[in-house]
């Protein structure tokens, strides 16, 4: 025997403010890796002109959430979801940030000389996007297994984070002359693998939200 | 409505209050300190109710020693553990018993003690009392037993107490008040009863002097006066209803006081 | 002395986790308990163990049994006429039910405090002293009063009555009647306390008051306290136990109950889902 209740009204409310929370991450850290690619500044200033309304936006989802507390006194399930929402926002927000730095770095990249080889970052952003996308996807779903396979391919980002360290240091010492650039793009590639690390944790908080097992700081899943 | 509620109240206590000023108005004429001492005396002697007072006292504690225990027992009985057949079944009688005539009291009384003992007695005019006091008695405990509320038992039983120690320590004390005033009311009741006493106690013209002979009382006094040829006789009839009015009146009143709510 | 790598070091600050039910012995253990209002069957096979000096909440719908079974605890259904109870319960291993088992002494051990405060018509005095006049505990009109100042002072009440001890009881505030209570039955020092919605007729200033009083007292008595507000369960209880239509669907610690539920139905009745 169902019960409506206003609780509902507001998870369905929250679980929209973090949807579109996750939607501007996606969007910025897209366009920021296009902006780099294709040397696009003008890509670039949206992004950063965009972070204010992302910022406003967790907020927003704080607020929520408080209130959801605090009126609501939520238990079990609902519980679990509007703390795993909680703790979403300032994950999506960094990530977001990261974003942003990526484009500040893409329009100083602009005036460098390009790369000879591809050492791999334009596939290092596919994968972090796709993480991020998936992990999103799981988390309004609930789906603990599809989170569990995000966070199995956090290992692809950061060896490939090791391989680019190593090709940027090496081309460093051979060509000191574009050393500020291979050290923009060191940076960048930092940025991703920190975004990398975010999704993996709020791939974690969709399988506390999903099962209630806290999977954080252990090794095995 | 409210008026016409008021309009009856107002006809319902002005013909009280016409009934005590009338006997008042005709009967202290006849009060003196001698009325109420003295035995009565032939027609033209004066004379007056003392044996008749007293004689009303001794019946009424005739009834209440038999009375109100018995009552009370049963009232006890009927609340705590007759919820059964049987117990509705001594509902039943009781409720009866309550609108039994007194005069079939009486003469019951009548009938049973006062033709094996081959005479008149006190005795068995306090037990004519006593019957019709039980009844009353009895269903004002049981309900007064009943309104006690149930969780005041469950608060002693829960603390170890047996049955009977609940139903003495916590439910009669609890519902004593209520008691009290069934209890009175049944004394100011009894108080006025003449047709059972006729059979049974009688009447005297002195002084008591013992439960196993005749013995006069108020009511039947007045009775016998009223009923004379004499205008003196009259006039004390008249004084001698004044003086059971006061007596039930200040019964009625002393049950108000002493049961006024203290805990 | 040689400078050890990390990996093996201890945290430098403790970790404090509320205590495990299962690190207590079972104080009261109800094995199978069925349980008749004549033809009706209220309780069906409940089985569920108490932990000593812990406070267990019995939450659930209206209806749905938590009152009876806890009346079944100190045999208080007993006088309700046509019942009958099938099933074992055992405190400290003996059976309560067993044939020529002391009820009045069960009573004495295990007190009870009921949902609308129920003080006698006599002196906060004689009110707490019942219990302890009944039973016949203590000797000298000294000892009744040492014991009376120790179950209100227990109850957090003394100092609150202790210059009108002769008034009555009915003077008091519905809060501090409560509290009465819980010193009429402490008197009488009981093992375990039940308690049936104990605070549901009071104001929310009262309600903390005695929330606070169960959490101390916790520490000497077992508690089993029936509650409609999953909140106040939360907040006081250590285990928390749901009863629906006579059943019991789930037995937890009151983290897990609240946070991660094992039933589904657990759940949906925690959330607010059915009425």
């Amino acid at each position: 025997m169902e019960v409506h209740r206003h609780l509902d009204e507001e998870l369905d409310e929250l679980r929209d403010s973090i949807m579109r929370l996750g939607g501007e991450a996606e969007a910025a850290l897209r366009r920021a890796m296009h902006a780099l690619s294709e040397r696009d500044i003008a890509a670039a200033n949206e992004v950063l002109e965009h972070d204010d309304a992302i910022d406003e936006l967790e907020v927003e989802v704080d607020r929520q959430c408080i209130d959801i507390f605090v009126l609501r006194q939520p238990a079990a399930r609902d519980l679990r979801f509007v703390m795993s929402v909680a703790k979403t926002a300032p994950l999506l927000e960094r990530i977001a940030d990261h974003a942003c730095n990526i484009a500040r770095a893409a329009t100083d990249l602009a005036g460098e000389p390009e790369l000879k080889n591809d050492i791999g970052m334009g596939r290092m952003g596919e994968i972090a996007s796709s993480m991020l996308t998936g992990a999103l996807d799981a988390f309004t779903r609930s789906d603990a297994d599809a989170a569990r396979a995000i966070i199995k391919r956090d290992a692809e980002i950061n060896d490939l984070y090791n391989h680019i360290f190593r090709d940027l240091i090496e081309l460093m010492v051979k060509e000191p002359g574009t050393a500020t650039r291979d050290a923009r793009l060191l940076l960048v590639a930092k940025h991703l693998e920190r975004i990398g690390d975010y999704v993996t944790d709020i791939s974690e908080l969709t399988v506390y939200m999903a099962e209630a097992a806290v999977i954080k700081h252990r090794r095995g899943i | 409505m409210g008026t016409l509620a008021a309009l009856c109240t107002i006809v319902a206590v002005s013909v009280l209050g016409i009934i005590l000023s009338y006997i008042a108005m005709r009967g202290i004429s006849s009060i003196s300190f001698r009325f109420l001492v003295d035995t009565p005396r032939p027609v033209g002697e004066g004379g007056g109710i003392g044996n008749a007072i007293v004689g009303s006292a001794v019946l009424l504690g005739l009834a209440c020693a038999a009375g109100i225990p018995t009552g009370i027992a049963t009232g006890v009985y009927l609340s705590e553990i007759g919820r059964n057949w049987f117990g509705n079944i001594v509902r039943f009688l009781i409720d009866t018993l309550t609108g039994i005539p007194s005069i079939v009291t009486g003469v019951f009384v009548y009938a049973v003690i006062v033709l094996r003992m081959k005479h008149f007695s006190a005795f068995a005019g306090g037990v004519a009392l006593a019957l019709i006091m039980i009844p009353i008695v009895a269903r004002t405990t049981e309900e007064m037993i009943k309104l006690v509320p149930h969780s005041l038992r469950e608060g002693a039983l829960a603390l170890g107490a047996p049955q009977w120690r609940v139903t003495l320590g916590v439910v009669l004390p609890a519902a004593a008040s209520g008691i009290a005033t069934g209890v009175m009311l049944s004394i100011a009741r009894v108080s006025g009863e003449t047709a059972p006493l006729l059979f049974t106690a009688f009447g005297s013209r002195f002084f008591p002097n013992g439960l196993n002979e005749p013995i006069a009382s108020l009511t039947v006094q007045i009775y016998n006066y009223a009923i004379s040829p004499y205008d003196e006789w009259h006039a004390q009839a008249w004084a001698a209803t004044l003086v059971l009015m006061t007596l039930i009146l200040t019964i009625n009143v002393s049950v108000r006081f002493l049961t006024r709510k203290k805990f | 002395m040689s400078m050890t790598p990390t990996a093996g070091m201890k945290p430098k600050f403790e970790i404090k986790s509320r205590a495990a039910p299962s690190s207590h012995a079972a104080k009261i253990s109800v094995k199978d308990l069925n349980f008749y209002y004549g033809r009706n069957q209220a309780l069906e096979s409940i089985s569920v163990e108490l932990p000593e000096k812990m406070v267990t909440a019995f939450i659930g719908p209206s209806g749905c049994g938590k009152t009876t079974f806890l009346r079944t605890l100190n045999r208080m259904n007993d006088v309700v006429p046509g019942t009958r109870v099938e099933g074992d319960v055992l405190i400290d291993g003996e059976n309560i039910y067993a044939a020529g088992a002391d009820v009045v002494d069960l009573r004495r051990k295990v007190g009870m405090v009921f949902q609308k405060s129920n003080p006698f018509p006599k002196s906060i005095f004689e009110n707490v002293a019942y219990g302890l006049r009944i039973n016949r505990l203590t000797s000298s009109r000294g000892e009744l009063e040492a014991r009376v100042e120790e179950a209100l002072t227990d109850a957090a009440l003394w100092t609150e009555v202790k210059d009108r001890l002769k008034s009555s009881a009915l003077g008091l505030s519905g809060g501090q009647q409560q509290r009465l209570c819980i010193a009429r039955a402490l008197a009488v020092r009981p093992e375990v306390i039940l308690m049936d919605e104990p605070a549901s007729a009071l104001d929310p200033i009262a309600t903390s008051k005695i929330e606070e009083l169960i959490f101390v007292l916790k520490q000497h008595y077992t508690i089993a306290i029936v509650t409609h507000n999953m909140q106040q369960a939360a907040r006081v209880s250590d285990l928390t136990a749901f009863f629906l239509l006579g059943k019991l669907v789930e037995v937890n610690t009151t983290e897990k109950m609240f946070t991660a539920p094992d039933e589904k139905l657990t759940e949906d009745y925690i959330t607010g889902r059915f009425g």
